[in-house]
Parts: structure tokens; C-alpha cells; sequence
């Protein structure tokens, strides 16, 4: 406990501290608020008002923007091809880190210490490394230019942080609780699927959240494995519509917007779980 | 290990069946996520690092060269340029979120300890809005933003006066990497600011209670307090930083483009390697596999480094 000697004037500084405080925070909320006003409001404007007064919400909004972003890209695909990938590599990644972690646990022997290290080392290392071997891999099984050639590669991106997540939870659970289900009669098995999964549910989301926020903004997988437009994923799309629209800043803002908003909203709800899940990380380390 | 006191000991067993902690079954619940883990993490990881020792035409690489790919990362006229310019590139990138990311985390996280402070809810989910976006798209946001004819920046400085300040941010060498780099602080501060935050929550009240007893003066609080608490903190935090600067990419991509342009200013090993591995160089469109693989052996070990050098640097001084 540290010592702290000395009185001094306490209170006249604090509010001082307060005033710099909600002066600092305030102006880093308009840094932080006002791109995305701009984003969201210009996308309603035609290019020429944009220029002219960007910062004023428009009083004939209009959605050709919208409407260029859904004809002329292939938006729904992308889109489409996104929801798709990420909700099947989150349920896989759940499923395999729960399994996994369950066994982690419970297994006492020394070789299930050895595997729990072994998948917290993939923490430090960015898959990235990988790439090389991976597109020569993904070309071997013929999955190169392929939407499910991402799955695995999330699957297994997801296992460290999922198992690490998911293996901490499951510490906290009382022995005393699985041991009664044992002399109810359930196997291993039953014990999982009935008694730790559903007392798993918060850890489960902070697994899911992480995995959503880096799956779904994952650009570079897709640039580097996908080239077909009918594989392309929505982060791989925004690129694309980037450079067609260039100069026509309604159809790149609303592209951006549309690429934005779901994640946003569902921040603006769940933001605790979010800042957990995203942080989880590091403040287990 | 944690539960090093409530492993199963005889008495236990009784209750479980004999040895169901040891049962081999268990195994099959680790072999799924085992099996991808290896199949497509540890495995490609170590073929890659084995692949810079490699050269051959596109996809096969079945000429062994030693270091060959490695001598010209590092003294090739042409290569080497690039090469020690993206590495620098990328030390300067780390260097300014240290700086500005990571300085204005842990200062948020101070001010939003206060408790007296109210809106603190809402600072905390503003600040961690755009660690929520793609990077590809705040990248591609703020260079909408730093246009230099349209550009809303600009546009709000000349209205109040600094015109002189209106500069092409995006097109100058001096600027293009100081500029992406802040924007990826403006992106990620959110990391540091609630890992700090939650060092902070961590301290016990009666330690601020005595502090307020003994008459401590709000900096005291925070030079005999919470930067104790926040010191291993910022070792966490620095690791973090470096394993995510030295792997990125995407802003660079969005903002500067896969050269790091102008004239390679913003290059860094993300894009570098892209370059030279993957994409190939334009206008041929002919990957050097071998030598991106050389790349990405260096990242990796330049990561695996420097996290074992900050480690031993925290450790020591706690």
C-alpha cells in the first residue's frame, strides 16, 4: 500500500481536472463522431453539394447512391457472401474451442497442459505469416478463389483466442457441479452439451463478438485468396466499388455506410460485451 | 496450475469413477479443433519460414537456395532499397502509436477513472467506435476526409483561417506516414484506453479512501496509485501495439495504396510483402513466392523479439 503524505489544496485542482477532462474527452468525441456524421449525411447529398457544404444535413435527401451501390456493384453478393462466411466460421469456432477447452480442462494429463500452451502460442503469431503457404495450400485442395477457402483459415484463427477464452471460463465452473452430474448417470458428453454449455453463455458471446468484428472487417484473406466476383466478401467489394465510383462520392460514401452501419448498430447495443470481447485478449494475457 | 488444489485426489475419484480425469476419450474432444489448428495455423506457419529457403516459378518452389532470398532483401540494388525502407517504415509506424495511441489511452483511462466525472458510459463507447469499423474502411474514410480539393480537412481549415495548413496530406513524403499512422491511432486508441480502464477498476476503493483520509491531491492519487497498478499494463499495451503494427496492412492499402505511395514514403512490411509475395510487381503480376516468404520469416522473427524483449523489459521492473 503506498504512503501518501502531504495534504494540499485537493479540491480547486479536482475541478480543474474536471474541466480539462471534459475538454479533452469532448473534443476527441467530435474526432472520433464527426467522419462518421460526414460519412452518413453526405451519403444522401449529390456529389456537387457535398463539395460545396459537406457539414450540413441535406434538405432533399437523395438515395441514388443507395441505389448505384445495389444496380451497379454486386452489393447483395458481397454482402450476402459475408454474412455467410462469418456466421459459419463463428458456429465452428464456438463448437471446436468449446469441445476443446471442455476436454483442456477436465483432462489431467500432462500431454492436455502441453496442447493448452501449444494453442496459446498461436496468440503471438499472426496468421499473416502463413500466407504463402497457405494460398499454395488452398490451390492444392482447390479451394483457391473460394468462399469456403476461408473457413478453415478462420476456424483456425479463431481456436487461440476461443480456447483461451472458453478454457479460463470453464476453470470457474465448480467441480462439485459436474461431479453431481456424473452420479446423476450423464457421460461426458451429456455433461458438456447439457451442464458447461449453457453456464458458458457469456464466454461463448465473447467469443463470438471477437470472432464477428475480425471476420466480418477481414480484408486481407479474401484480397489474397478470392479474385471471382461471386466470391468476393463485402470488406474485398468496398475496395472494388472504392475504385469504380472514385470521383462519385455519394455511391463511395453510401458503400461506406452500408459496409458500416450493421456493425455500428450492433455495437451501439451491445457495447459492453463488444469492448470485452475485444479486449479479452490482452487483459488475460 | 490454478486449480492446482481441487485436482482429483483419491477422494475425488471416488465420486467420478475411477480415473475419468484420465480417460484417453478425452482426446477426441481436443483432435477437431487440434486438427485445424495444425492443419491450417502451425503447419502453413512452418512451411513458410522453410519456403524462404526456396525459389521457382509461381507456385512451385522446388529450387533450394540458402540464404539467397535473404542476401537480397538485404544488399540487392533493388531489392534492398524497398526492403530496409518498408522496415524502417514500420518502426516509425509503431513509434507514433506508442506515442500518440497509446499516451492518449492511458490518459483517457485516467480521466475516465474519475468517478465524480459524469457521461463516462458514453466517452468509453465513443472512444471505442472505431475499433469496431473495417480498417479498409476508415482508411478509405479519412482519405475521403484529407482529399486535397474536396476533402472536408482542408475545407475546415481554410474557413478558419490556416490555409497555409491545407496541404495535400496524402500526396507529400513527409506527410503520407505520420498521417496513416495517426489515423490507426484514431482507429485502435480504444484498446488501450479499456485495458487500462480495466487496471484501473482493479484497484481496490479502500486504497482511494485512505488516500483521501491522508489528503492525497488527485495527482498524487494517480503518481502513488494507479501508475503502479498501470506500469505491467503498459507493457501488455506496448507488446500488443508492436505484434499489430508489425502485421498491418490494410491502412496502408486503403490510404496509400499497395506501394505505400508517394514514392514508397508509406511502404511498410504488410504492404511490402504483399508486394513482392503475393500480388507481384505491377506490371508483370508475377509473384516472388520464395522471397515473400523471406519477408515474412523476417516479421516473425522481428515479432518474436521484440515481444520476448518487452517481456523481459516489463518483468524486470515489476
Amino acid at each position: 500500500m503506498p504512503r501518501i503524505r502531504s495534504a494540499g489544496a485537493a479540491a480547486s485542482g479536482k475541478r480543474a481536472g474536471n474541466a480539462l477532462s471534459y475538454l479533452v474527452l469532448g473534443v476527441w468525441a467530435v474526432i472520433v463522431l464527426v467522419p462518421l456524421y460526414l460519412m452518413i449525411v453526405n451519403s444522401f447529398k449529390p456529389t456537387s453539394e457535398i463539395f460545396l457544404s459537406p457539414f450540413s444535413v441535406s434538405k432533399a435527401p437523395i438515395f441514388d447512391g443507395f441505389r448505384m451501390v445495389f444496380e451497379e456493384g454486386n452489393f447483395l453478393v458481397y454482402l450476402f457472401n459475408s454474412v455467410f462466411i462469418t456466421v459459419l466460421s463463428i458456429v465452428g469456432v464456438m463448437i471446436l474451442a468449446a469441445l476443446a477447452s471442455y476436454a483442456l480442462v477436465y483432462w489431467d494429463v500432462r500431454l492436455a497442459r502441453a496442447i493448452s500452451v501449444f494453442f496459446l502460442l498461436g496468440l503471438m503469431i499472426p496468421m499473416r505469416i502463413a500466407s504463402i503457404n497457405l494460398i499454395i495450400m488452398l490451390k492444392g485442395l482447390g479451394l483457391l478463389d473460394k468462399l469456403l477457402g476461408l473457413l478453415p483459415i478462420y476456424l483456425a484463427m479463431g481456436m487461440p483466442m476461443g480456447i483461451m477464452i472458453l478454457t479460463e471460463y470453464f476453470r470457474t465452473i465448480p467441480r462439485e457441479l459436474v461431479q453431481a452430474a456424473h452420479i446423476d448417470g450423464a457421460g461426458s458428453f451429456r455433461i458438456f452439451w447439457a451442464v458447461m454449455l449453457p453456464l458458458a453463455r457469456p464466454a461463448m458471446a465473447t467469443v463470438a463478438i471477437f470472432n464477428l468484428v475480425n471476420i466480418w472487417n477481414d480484408l486481407w484473406f479474401p484480397l489474397i485468396l478470392i479474385r471471382s466476383e461471386s466470391q468476393r466478401t463485402l470488406m474485398l467489394g468496398v475496395t472494388r466499388l472504392f475504385g469504380q465510383f472514385q470521383t462519385d462520392w455519394t455511391s463511395v460514401l453510401a458503400t461506406l455506410t452500408l459496409a458500416t452501419v450493421p456493425i455500428l448498430i450492433l455495437y451501439l447495443v451491445l457495447s459492453r460485451q463488444f469492448i470485452e470481447g475485444l479486449t479479452a485478449g490482452a487483459v488475460k494475457e | 496450475m490454478t486449480h492446482a488444489s481441487d485436482k482429483p485426489g483419491t477422494a475425488r475419484r471416488s465420486y467420478w469413477g475411477v480415473g475419468i480425469y484420465r480417460r484417453p476419450s478425452w482426446f477426441l474432444y481436443i483432435l477437431p479443433a487440434l486438427a485445424v489448428y495444425v492443419a491450417f495455423m502451425a503447419f502453413p506457419l512452418l512451411a513458410s519460414l522453410k519456403l524462404s529457403f526456396y525459389t521457382g516459378n509461381g507456385f512451385r518452389l522446388d529450387t533450394f537456395v540458402g540464404f539467397d532470398n535473404y542476401k537480397k532483401l538485404f544488399s540487392d540494388v533493388d531489392i534492398a532499397p524497398r526492403f530496409w525502407g518498408a522496415f524502417g517504415n514500420t518502426w516509425i509506424f509503431f513509434a507514433v502509436h506508442m506515442l500518440v495511441q497509446n499516451s492518449l489511452g492511458l490518459m483517457f483511462a485516467l480521466m475516465l477513472s474519475n468517478k465524480r466525472l459524469r457521461g463516462v458510459g458514453f466517452f468509453r463507447t465513443v472512444i471505442f467506435i472505431p475499433a469496431t469499423l473495417a480498417i479498409v474502411v476508415t482508411g478509405f474514410l479519412w482519405k475521403l476526409m484529407l482529399d486535397p480539393n474536396f476533402g472536408p480537412v482542408n475545407l475546415l481549415l481554410e474557413r478558419i483561417g490556416l490555409r497555409a495548413l491545407a496541404l495535400p496530406w496524402l500526396g507529400l513524403e513527409e506527410t503520407t506516414l505520420p498521417i496513416i499512422s495517426l489515423v490507426s491511432s484514431w482507429q485502435w486508441v480504444g484498446i488501450p484506453t479499456m485495458i487500462f480502464t480495466a487496471a484501473l477498476q482493479s484497484i481496490p476503493e479502500d486504497y482511494f479512501e485512505a488516500a483521501q483520509i491522508d489528503g492525497a491531491s488527485g495527482w498524487q492519487v494517480i503518481k502513488l496509485i494507479k501508475l503502479p497498478i498501470l506500469v505491467p499494463m503498459m507493457g501488455v499495451v506496448g507488446i500488443l501495439t508492436f505484434t499489430g503494427n508489425f502485421n498491418a496492412f490494410d491502412v496502408v492499402y486503403a490510404m496509400a495504396g499497395a506501394n505505400g505511395a508517394p514514392n514508397y514514403s508509406a511502404d511498410i512490411l504488410g504492404t511490402y510483402f504483399y508486394r513482392t509475395g503475393i500480388a507481384g510487381k505491377h506490371p508483370v503480376g508475377i509473384p516472388d513466392m520464395g522471397l515473400g516468404a523471406a519477408i515474412a520469416t523476417i516479421t516473425f522473427v522481428t515479432l518474436l523479439a521484440g515481444v520476448l524483449a518487452m517481456r523481459r523489459l516489463t518483468a524486470s521492473r515489476k
